[in-house]
């Protein structure tokens, strides 16, 4: 791994956000073509994202939308 | 025959009446996400199940304040995490800043240390990285940051969104997010390779 796998690594939360600019976007992709080590590195964070994404899939406590439509109505003063 | 001041003052009132539903309506349909948002902010189901409801309690109070057609989610998710700091999470928060791998590759490489690169396949990876561990991964970040990384990569809002959210210059949470990210990342590697 040298300098330009380092550039590359610096980019990479950016790429995935997709708020590169259109020269940076080239240049990541440029490497990416060419860099396995890079591009497994790439995927990997990217399947990290899609986990944290759905480790919240908890549902709501059973009891818990009632008691929020019950407070429906409250007045401001209250 | 009816005044017509009187007229308008029952049109007024039925409009708003009508409104106010319409909100509570449009709030409650987002509980769900309001409410899986909240778990990952806070550390156990009863905290965020009383943050929830504080939250909708004072959203019901303020509805006025709200401007239709803006974004509801973000309205909401930001009192919950005033009321989350109002809560006195500043307070029982540690002072000293963990040192943080500066890397963004550390978690992969790590991985790739321990078992080859052919580990961070996505197959592999899913043996490894349990729900559990992403979970208490996530609960080990510094609040500050964690709130960032809860708001945009598990309740999806938008860099804008959260900075608004949190009332934070989009820069910090730019910032916030980057180095909650890589916190996640260490706290998953030190889960992860034991």
């Amino acid at each position: 791994m040298g300098a330009p796998c380092d550039r590359c690594e610096e980019l990479l939360q950016d790429f995935l956000d997709r708020t590169l600019s259109d020269a940076e976007w080239r240049e990541a992709e440029e490497h990416l073509g060419d860099c396995d080590y890079c591009r497994r590195r790439y995927r990997f964070e990217e399947t990290l994202r899609r986990y944290v994404r759905t480790s919240s899939v908890e549902r709501m406590p059973p009891g818990l939308m009632d008691k929020l439509a019950e407070l429906r109505g409250l007045d401001a003063t209250a | 025959m009816s005044e017509p001041s009187t007229d308008t003052e029952a049109r007024r009132i039925a409009t708003e009446a009508r409104d106010r539903a319409r909100f509570e309506e449009d709030a409650l349909a987002l509980a769900d996400q309001v409410y899986r948002v909240a778990r990952r902010l806070v550390g156990s189901r009863e905290e965020a199940e009383d943050l929830v409801q504080e939250t909708y309690a004072r959203a019901f109070r303020s509805w006025k304040s709200f401007t239709p057609g803006t974004n509801l989610r973000a309205w909401l998710l930001r009192i919950l995490t005033n009321l989350n700091v109002d809560r006195g999470r500043k307070i029982q928060r540690s002072p000293q800043t963990q040192p943080l791998e500066e890397s963004d590759y550390y978690l992969a490489n790590k991985l790739a240390s321990a078992g080859g690169e052919e580990v961070l396949e996505a197959d592999d990876v899913a043996e490894r990285l349990s729900q559990d561990s992403i979970v208490n991964a996530l609960a080990e970040i510094q609040p500050q940051f964690r709130d960032v990384v809860v708001l945009v990569d598990i309740g999806d809002f938008s860099y804008a969104d959260a900075a608004q959210i949190l009332d934070v210059p989009i820069g910090t949470v730019m910032s916030r997010l980057h180095r909650g990210r890589r916190a996640l990342k260490q706290h998953l590697a030190e889960g992860a390779i034991s």
